[in-house]
Formats: C-alpha cells, structure tokens, sequence
C-alpha cells in the first residue's frame, strides 16, 4: 500500500502444498518482522484460501487470515466461512499479501480482484458505515454476487478488538474474529477487498477419485450424531452441558455456573427462533453440511442477527450475567455491524462490570456503550474495544481473564483442565479452537480425559493443536474434527480429496508432520518477537481462587507446561 | 429415595426438563435411562452431581442425575 502498486507472482515451490493457516502462518513468519509494530508498515496481512477451498469437498469453504497480531503481539490465524474462500480459489488465488502503509493516512482504499487481476481503487463512500450497511452498498454497486472482505468502524479506527468481516451467501456477516486483524486492515487504510465471481472451476488432478473420498467423507459427517444436534441447536447447545460440568465461566470468572442458564441455552434459542419463524439450521458457505448456523429474529418476528455462537452468548450471558436471549442478539449484531470481536469484547465488558463501569446483567447499557462508545471512538470506547487486557489496566483490575493478551473464552480452566492447557501455550493466545480438549474433557468425543484431572491433559492438547493446525490448512471447518476423532473413515478420505486434488500422495504421517511444523514456525516466530515460555502461563488469580461447584484451581507446574513443547 | 432427573436437547421432547423421581436403592443410572424410554445408545454423556459418570453407576438419595445425548459445538 505504500506505492499503491500491485503484482502477481509465482507460488514458490516450496509453499505449492500448503494452503490455509499453514501458508498464511509461513508468509508472515519468513516475510514479517517479529519485532515489528503490528499497525507499523513492516507487518503484512495475508489472507489465503485452503488446500479444499473452491472444491466441491463438505465444509471446505473457510478462508484464513493471518498477520501479526496488535492485540497478541504473537502471530496469528483466524479463519472464517462466507463465499470469499471459495471465489479466492476459483480465481487462482493461492494468497493475497497486502503489505505497506499508504503515505497519505487521510485516504482510503479497497482492493478488487477479478479474472484481470487487481486493483487499488480511492474509497469514501463505505467510511464510517456499519458492516450490514456496506455489504447492501457494494452489493449495490458491484452485483450481488460479488465478494466481500471489509473492517467496519473498529476497523477503522484500529482497535485490537476489531475483526474482519467476511459476507456470507445471504449477504450478512461471518468473521475472521480474533486477534484484531480489522486493525491490521484498517492500518493499511483498506476498508474492504472484493471478489468477483468467476465460472472458473477450481482443476482436480483425478475427478473421479475425488468424488468417491468426497462421498465416503460427507457420509462421515452426516452420520456423525454431533451433526445432527449442531444442526438444530446450533453451538449454544453447550451452554447447559458446560454449565452442569461447572466450567461455564460466570461473573467475570468467579463462578463456574450460572442461574441463568436456561435463558440463554440452545434449547431455548432452538424454541425462540422456531416460534418466531427463523431458521434454526443455516449454513455459513455453500457445501457446509453441517449448517450450525442460524437465523435469529426479534419480537417482531424480523431478522435480528445470525452465526449467534455459543461463545458469543456465554459471554455476554454467563460472564455478564445478562440472561435475556433477545438483549444478547442486540448486542451481537451490533458487534457484528461495528466488526469487532464477540469474544474479547464481552469479555472486556465482564471486566468493566467488576470495575464499576457498569453493573453485572445490563444488557442495555451493554448495547449503549457499544453503539455510542466503541462506536463512536469515545476514550472508555477505545478502552473496551483494545479487549480485556486494556480494560484491566484501564481500571486496576487483577482478575483480567486473557492469556497473551487474547481474552480467554467459554470454559473454565480450573474445572476443564485439558482446555487450559491449550489456552496457555497456544501460539495465538487463548483460542479454544486451537485444540478443543472440551471434545474429550466433556462430550466424550475422541474418548474421555477427566476434566478435573490434569492426567494426559498435556498430551491431549498437543495432539489436538498438531492436529487443528493441519486441518486449518486445508480450508475444512473445524467442526469436522468430531467425525475425524471419532470415524476411522473421514480423516482418510480427507487426505484422499487431497491427494486427488494435487495429484500427490500424503499419508496420514505427512498430515501431522505438517501440523508439526506450523505449529514450530509459528512458535519461532513468537520467540523471535520477544515471548519467552513464561508467556506460557494462566493469569495468577486462576491459582488463588477457587471455581465453585467443585472448587477447583489452576494446579499445572511451570515444568509441565513447558514440556508440551518436547515434540 | 428421591432423585433429581435432568434431561437436555432432544432428549426433553415430549419429557420433561427436570423432575424429582423416587427410586429404590440399587437403582442405576441406565434404568433410568430405559424407564424414560431413551435408547441407551443415543446417551453421549451423564453426569451425577456436575461429575462424568458411567451408565451403570448407582445413583444416591438426593443425587442430580443428567443425562445428555451426543452434542458438541465450540
């Protein structure tokens, strides 16, 4: 963006097989500086598509995003559905790089790709305009069928909460959400990148092959019973199950249930959505079979939001203890609108409640403050739209829940050990989708580690991160990992899709070297930037306070920690 | 003895969400399974008192027994 020039070039050999958060994560560790400011000119936002992407394979519609992260300091990928993977794909279009900042920080940009290539176009109409608002404009401008990627005012005004917002095939809004890549976006002055569609098919080295993997893998999927239940209940179907297990984290972290569960569960969402003629089952790309998505309206039976995650409404619900199902949809469709995390955000409103800024359950004043304040830039919108961390600071709280910077999500530490595990030496901060231990700690998928226990946890999440830092490669949803633990058909047909799409023969061996071998760049890298195995480590106040029902602590050793490295 | 049944998702149709229940010492939790007319194979967890427990474990006066059909998210 500094020459406002750009240029199409070569895969290098050596990342032709990689795709996802594994080319991503290579990109910024071989391209950027680790010690360099994340909204600095020296860091790159890069965006690429998966191995799958653009295929007709289940569930492979997931684009990754990755730079270096202003709210982490560490680097990082965060991927999400919408159509714009799968147009990337059709294009040609192993990666799109964005490097440099504008010299003229008064301007705006977007970025547009097509069959031609792409090009660098001034942008004043969209600035300033929620994400719902400039989605329908560039619709209107550039068709329907166009492709979206855009920072709504978070973005823009860089805040380390702000997200990327990726338009869905119902015009509407799924996000790269954390780690504050919006930011990174808006540093380089790019208010949205987008996407023509294309009647390019993406080539397949063996067809036939690839469709009888692709029939054995989505057979898999379906016939998974966790399928069928996401489906119907979406995510929010774990708020009950987390909370009987005593790990749904509750009033900023203090207890580990909540009397509010029931309002705000997905048995209760499933009835609200069906009596008010929503849809209870939606799909976030097209060739998503799962559909764990939603459509969510008011009272007055029109659309409210959608892709209203369990960890969305536990946050809001459980750790701000709102228990009202309808002030949670407000408050997650504006942070959809702002592009702004919905995770970090509540979470830093959890802190704000135990600082006095506003109390435990006000789910209105929640929604003023987002509007009125992160909204429109204000200095205590600023500080809650910079996460928990900032918060904290902000006010002089101890009980800050974030690990590297990142805000931990819906599960209890103390109560889930084997998630904890993950949260601390993740690469990325706390991130539960870097390897779900709550599959084998609590839904028995996988087997079963006690979640009380810290016996085999160590191991457990390490082979969960291996393995999701493969599968974030390759452009599949994360949530075919419930049918890949559990049916020894679906991880071999994956790689077989893989191998009949390239022409290659990975086995099941590569598969996990490669996870390997991302998570150790990406690891470098963090290493590289100043983060030392300390970093590896739960805030203290997880050592010192008890989590009723079962009052349990944090009790990992700095030593066991630390050899979750020794692969 | 009294015991306290909770159920979840798909399980509750045509149920309940939660029920005091009076059962006679020695009672496991997989009678009580078969006395709500769950399939045994559709049960993904339970829980007695917010702890895992085997089907075939004895539940205690007064126990909170919950029981879950396979479910995930995240």
């Amino acid at each position: 963006m500094s020459k406002l020039q750009t240029s199409i070039e070569d895969v290098p050999e050596q990342w032709m097989g990689l795709g996802g958060r594994g080319l991503t994560s290579t990109i910024v560790a071989t391209e950027v500086e680790p010690t360099c400011h994340p909204l600095g000119r020296r860091n790159k936002l890069v965006f690429a598509p998966g191995l799958l992407s653009g295929t007709t394979a289940a569930n492979s519609g997931r684009l990754s995003c990755g730079a270096k992260s202003p709210l982490t300091g560490t680097i990082k990928e965060s991927n999400a559905g919408g159509t714009s993977a799968q147009m990337f794909a059709k294009l040609g279009v192993k990666a799109l790089i964005i490097e440099g900042l504008p010299e003229d920080t008064s301007k705006w940009y977007s970025l547009h790709i097509g069959e031609l290539g792409i090009t660098i176009r001034e942008e004043s109409e969209t600035l300033g305009k929620g994400n719902y608002e400039a989605i329908q404009m560039l619709n209107a401008r550039l068709g329907e069928k166009i492709g979206v990627l855009a920072v709504g005012p978070a973005g823009e005004m860089q805040m380390s909460g702000a997200n990327i917002s990726v338009k869905d095939p119902g015009s509407r809004i799924r996000s790269c959400g954390r780690g504050g890549l919006g930011a990174v976006m808006g540093s380089k002055r790019v208010k949205f990148i987008s996407i023509e569609p294309t009647k390019n098919k993406v080539a397949l080295a063996d067809a036939d092959a690839f469709r009888a993997a692709n029939k054995v893998f989505t057979n898999a999927i379906l016939s998974h019973p966790i399928t069928e239940g996401l489906a119907q209940y979406g995510t929010d179907v774990l708020v009950n199950i987390i909370n009987e297990a005593g790990g749904l984290p509750t009033r900023n972290f203090t207890s580990g249930q909540f009397a509010g569960h029931e309002a705000i569960s997905g048995e209760t969402m499933h009835d609200t959505i069906v009596e008010r003629g929503g849809q209870p089952k939606h799909n976030c790309h097209p060739g998503c079979v799962i559909r764990c998505s939603q459509i969510y309206n008011d009272i007055k039976n029109e659309y409210k939001t959608s892709g209203f995650e369990y960890e969305t409404i536990w946050a809001l619900g459980a750790d701000c203890c709102i228990d009202d199902l309808d002030d949670v949809a407000e408050a997650d469709r504006i942070m959809d609108d702002l592009g702004i995390d919905s995770i970090e955000t509540p979470v830093a409103f959890g802190v704000a409640m135990e600082a006095g800024v506003l109390e435990f359950g006000d789910g209105k004043e929640v929604c003023r403050i987002l509007r009125e304040e992160i909204g429109k830039g204000t200095p205590l919108g600023r500080i809650i739209g910079n996460g928990a961390a900032s918060v904290g600071k902000a006010f002089g709280i101890t009980r800050v829940p974030v690990v590297k910077g990142q805000a931990i999500p819906a599960y209890d530490p103390r109560s889930i050990k084997g998630i904890g595990v993950t949260y601390a030496t993740s690469t990325q901060g706390a991130d539960h989708t870097m390897g779900y231990a709550i599959a084998t700690n609590i839904l028995g998928v996988g087997g079963s580690v006690d979640p009380l226990s810290k016996d085999g946890q160590i191991e457990l999440s390490r082979n969960l991160q291996i393995a999701t830092a493969a599968i974030d490669s390759t452009g599949m949803c994360l949530f075919i990992a419930f049918a890949a633990l559990d049916d020894e058909k679906c991880l071999p047909s994956l790689i077989d899709m893989i191998n009949a799409r390239f022409g290659i023969t990975l086995t099941a061996d590569d598969v996990t070297s490669l996870g390997m071998n991302i998570l150790k760049i990406e690891h470098n890298f963090n290493l590289a930037a100043g983060f030392t195995n300390k970093d590896d480590r739960l805030p203290e106040f997880f050592k010192d306070e008890p989590i009723a029902p079962h009052n349990a602590i944090w009790d990992f050793s700095d030593e066991e920690l630390d050899s979750f490295w020794n692969f | 003895m009294q015991v306290t049944v909770k159920l979840f998702a798909s399980f509750r149709d045509n149920r309940f969400r939660e029920k005091g229940m009076s059962f006679s010492e020695g009672t496991t939790v997989i009678d009580i399974i078969r006395l709500l007319e769950i399939n045994p194979a559709e049960v993904g967890v339970t829980m007695i008192n917010f702890r895992h427990c085997q089907q075939e474990q004895v539940v205690a006066a007064d126990d909170i027994v919950a029981i879950f059909p396979m479910i995930g998210g995240g």
